[in-house]
C-alpha cells in the first residue's frame, strides 16, 4: 500500500482557539480511515481541511504526492459527503448525481450510463426522475454518495454520514459502506463519534481528543491496547482499578509453567485412536500464559504479570491504572469450573439485554464494582441483585495505564 | 355571538370599509362624492386617459419604483447572504441598524436627506433622489424577506457544489441563487409596491416632476377632479392586491421547493 494523504506538524487555529494540534498523519491508498473522538475534539475540522475548505495555520498536507497548500476544495482529488448530505432540493435525484459532471466534455449519453450506474451502485437505480427532496434520509444519503463517487475521487470524505439514520438502517449502511469501499477500491475517510461505528468499519482508526491524535492503530489493537485511560474510556465499556506496578518476575525459572500434558488415557478410546493414527484436531491455538513479566499489584484481584513490553518503562514501580474489559471477565455459575483465578464478589447491579446481561458485581477492596458481561446462553440463570458469586479474571486481559 | 367575534369584525370593517368605498364611487355617475349613489358609469376611468400630467407622473413613479426595488434587493441580497454566512464584530448591531427605517418616521427621514440632498451635498432633487430614499425605506422589507430565503438554506449546499468542482460564484449561481430566488422576485414585488405608493418622502423630494402619489394629492385640491382620483385609487388597490398576492406565492413556493417550514412572511 503506498502512501496517498501526508500530514506532517499540522495546526489550526481559530482566532485563539487552538483547533488541531500538531497533527501527524499518513494515510495509504485504499484505506478505510476513521477519525473518532467526542464532539468538538477537531476531527470535523481535520476532515475539511483535508477537503480543502479550512487552510491550516502551518504544517503540510500533500495528497497523492501533491501539497495542497492553496489548491481550493474544487482542484482537490476529494470529494465529500456532508453529515446533512447537502442534496441539491431543486434539482433531481439524476441532475444531483449527475453535477459533477457539468463541466466534463463528454456525451451527454454517456453522462446519462455514468449517472444510471452511480445510482444503481448505491441500490437507486431508476431513482434517476425523483425530486431530490421528496427522498427519505437514506434514500438521501445514497444519493450524496453516489454524487460524490461518480467523479471517481481519489479519497472519499464522510462526514459523520449515518448520524441521522436509525439504528437498524445505520447498522445496514455500515456493512453496505464497507462493501462499496472494497468495491471501488478508493480510500475512505470517515468522520464519526460513534465508537462502535469506527471498530466496525475501519482498518484503522485515530482517536482524537482535544484537537490532537491520541492514538491511532487497527480497531483490534485499538480496543486490546489502548494506549492511555482516556482512550479506554472512550472505546467500549473498560473497568479501572488501581494498581501498582513491580519489579520483574520470571515464572518460568520459579516453577514449571507448562500445564501438565492430560494423560492419553483420560482421552478416552477414540481420540487415542486418532492421536496414535495421527489424526488427531490440532490444540486450538492459544494465546500463552506469561512466562515473564512486571508484576502488578491490582487492587482487589492480587498480583498478576504484564509483558515489560506492554508497561511503559516510567510506570515501573509506581501506582498505575489497570484496565480490564467487562467481556474478559465471567461470572461463574453454580457448578462452573475454570483454570483461571478467580475472586468472590456480590451482584450489585443487574442490566438485562436479551443477548446479553451486564452485571455490576462488587469485589473486597474496590470501590466501584466491576462491570461484567455475560452471554445468556441456554441454562444460564439471570442472576439477582445481593447474590453471592465468583468471578473469574485472566491476566492477559489486563492493560496498565498512567494513571 | 362571541364578543371577541364581534370584535374582530368591527375592527376589519373599520380597516377596510374606506377602501371599499373607492370603487363604489369610482363607478358612480356624479361628481360629488356622496351618498346616495347616482347611477353606474366608467367615465371616470376615461376621464384617467385624458390627463397626460397623471401620465407623466405615473411614468416617473414607475421607473421610481423599478428602480428602488432592484437598488433594495440587490443590496438586500448582500446583506442576507453575509449576515447568514459569515461573522464579524458587531455583527448584530449592524444587521438590526439596516432594519432601523422600518420604525423611523417617515417625515423625519424625508426632512433629513431633504437636508443631505441639498444642503450638505448640494445636489438638485430629482427622481435620483426619490429613488435613493426609496432605495433606503425598501431595505428592511428587501431584507426581511431575504433572510428568510438564505437563513433556511444548508450552508453545505453551497461547499458541497464547490467540492464537486464549482468556483466560489458558480456554487452561488448554480446552487444558492435558484433557491433564493423566489424571495428575491418577493423583495422586488414588495419594495417595487412600497416605492410605488409612498408619498410624504417623494413629495419633499421630488423636484419638477411629482410622482402620481404627490400628483394624486395636488388633484384633491379640485373637487371636479376628484372622482377620477377614486378611479386611480382603485386601480392601485387592485394593483397592489394582485402584486402582494404574488410576491406571497413565490415566497411559499421557495420553501415548498427546498422542503421547508413555513416560518412567517407578510401575507
Amino acid at each position: 500500500m503506498t502512501d496517498l494523504i501526508t500530514l506532517k506538524g499540522v495546526n489550526k487555529y481559530y482566532g485563539d482557539y487552538h483547533a488541531l494540534r500538531d497533527i501527524d498523519l499518513t494515510i495509504r491508498q485504499g484505506e478505510f480511515f476513521s477519525l473518532l473522538g467526542p464532539s468538538g475534539c477537531g476531527k470535523t475540522t481535520l476532515l475539511r481541511t483535508i477537503a480543502g475548505f479550512e487552510e491550516v495555520t502551518d504544517g503540510t498536507l500533500h495528497i497523492d504526492g501533491k501539497s495542497m497548500k492553496r489548491v481550493p476544495a474544487n482542484h482537490r482529488p476529494t470529494n465529500m459527503v456532508f453529515q446533512s448530505y447537502a442534496i441539491f432540493p431543486h434539482l433531481s435525484v439524476a441532475e444531483n448525481v449527475g453535477f459533477g459532471l457539468r463541466k466534463d466534455k463528454r456525451l451527454k449519453s454517456e453522462k446519462d450510463k455514468l449517472i444510471a450506474e452511480a445510482l444503481e451502485m448505491v441500490g437507486l437505480g431508476g431513482y434517476g426522475g425523483r425530486a431530490a427532496h421528496a427522498l427519505s434520509g437514506g434514500q438521501r444519503q445514497r444519493v450524496a454518495l453516489a454524487r460524490a463517487l461518480i467523479l471517481k475521487p481519489k479519497v472519499l470524505l464522510l462526514d459523520e454520514p449515518l448520524s441521522a439514520l436509525d439504528k437498524k438502517m445505520r447498522e445496514q449502511m455500515q456493512v453496505e459502506l464497507i462493501k462499496l469501499q472494497r468495491e471501488v477500491g478508493i480510500t475512505f475517510i470517515l468522520v464519526t463519534h460513534d465508537q462502535e461505528e469506527a471498530l466496525v468499519m475501519s482498518d484503522r482508526i485515530a482517536v482524537m481528543f482535544e484537537g490532537r491524535i491520541v492514538q491511532m492503530d487497527e480497531p483490534e489493537v485499538l480496543y486490546r491496547r489502548p494506549k492511555d485511560r482516556q482512550v479506554a474510556g472512550f472505546i467500549g465499556l473498560m473497568n479501572f482499578l488501581e494498581g501498582k506496578a513491580g519489579s520483574h518476575v520470571n515464572r518460568a525459572a520459579a516453577a514449571p509453567t507448562k500445564p501438565a500434558p492430560i494423560e492419553v488415557a483420560q482421552q478416552g478410546f477414540l481420540n487415542r485412536l486418532r492421536s496414535q493414527v495421527g489424526l488427531a484436531k490440532p490444540e486450538p491455538k492459544r494465546i500463552s500464559h506469561y512466562q515473564s513479566g512486571v508484576e502488578v499489584e491490582v487492587a482487589g484481584l492480587g498480583k498478576a504479570l504484564v509483558p515489560a513490553d506492554q508497561i511503559k518503562a516510567e510506570l515501573h514501580g509506581k501506582p498505575c491504572v489497570v484496565g480490564i474489559r467487562p467481556e474478559t471477565l465471567a461470572i461463574l455459575f453454580e457448578g462452573e469450573t475454570t483454570d483461571r483465578r478467580v475472586t468472590e464478589g456480590v451482584v450489585d447491579e443487574v442490566v438485562y439485554y436479551g443477548d446479553m446481561t451486564y452485571y455490576d458485581v462488587r469485589i473486597a477492596g474496590v470501590e466501584k464494582p466491576l462491570t461484567i458481561s455475560m452471554k445468556n446462553l441456554i441454562g444460564r440463570p439471570v442472576l439477582e441483585v445481593g447474590a453471592k458469586t465468583r468471578v473469574a479474571w485472566d491476566e492477559r486481559a489486563l492493560v496498565c495505564l498512567a494513571p | 355571538m362571541n364578543p371577541l367575534r364581534i370584535y374582530a369584525i368591527a375592527y376589519l370593517i373599520f380597516l377596510y370599509a374606506p377602501i371599499l368605498l373607492l370603487p363604489v364611487f369610482a363607478f358612480n355617475d356624479g361628481q360629488i362624492i356622496a351618498f346616495p349613489l347616482q347611477g353606474f358609469s366608467t367615465r371616470w376611468f376615461a376621464e384617467l386617459w385624458t390627463l397626460s400630467a397623471l401620465h407623466d407622473a405615473v411614468g416617473n413613479s414607475l421607473m421610481i419604483a423599478v428602480c428602488s426595488a432592484i437598488f433594495a434587493t440587490v443590496l438586500g441580497i448582500c446583506a442576507a447572504r453575509a449576515g447568514a454566512r459569515h461573522k464579524w464584530p458587531l455583527k448584530g448591531p449592524m444587521l438590526s441598524f439596516i432594519m432601523l427605517p422600518l420604525v423611523l418616521p417617515e417625515i423625519i427621514v424625508a426632512v433629513s436627506l431633504l437636508i443631505v440632498f441639498v444642503q450638505v451635498l448640494g445636489l438638485g432633487l430629482s427622481n435620483w433622489t426619490i429613488i435613493a430614499a426609496h432605495t433606503l425605506i425598501c431595505m428592511p422589507f428587501s431584507i426581511a424577506i431575504l433572510n428568510g430565503a438564505f437563513g433556511n438554506l444548508d450552508p453545505s449546499m453551497e461547499e458541497a457544489a464547490m467540492d464537486l468542482g464549482e468556483t466560489r460564484w458558480g456554487a452561488f449561481r448554480k446552487v444558492t441563487l435558484p433557491l433564493v430566488v423566489p424571495g428575491i422576485i418577493s423583495s422586488l414585488l414588495i419594495s417595487f409596491t412600497i416605492s410605488l405608493d409612498e408619498f410624504i418622502i417623494a413629495f419633499f423630494l421630488s423636484g419638477a416632476n411629482p410622482t402620481m402619489p404627490v400628483y394624486i394629492w395636488g388633484m384633491l385640491r379640485f373637487p371636479a377632479q376628484l372622482p377620477a382620483v377614486m378611479a386611480l385609487g382603485t386601480i392601485l388597490v387592485t394593483l397592489s392586491i394582485c402584486l402582494l398576492v404574488i410576491a406571497e406565492y413565490f415566497r411559499r413556493r421557495g420553501l415548498a421547493r427546498a422542503g421547508l417550514k413555513d416560518t412567517g412572511g407578510f401575507l
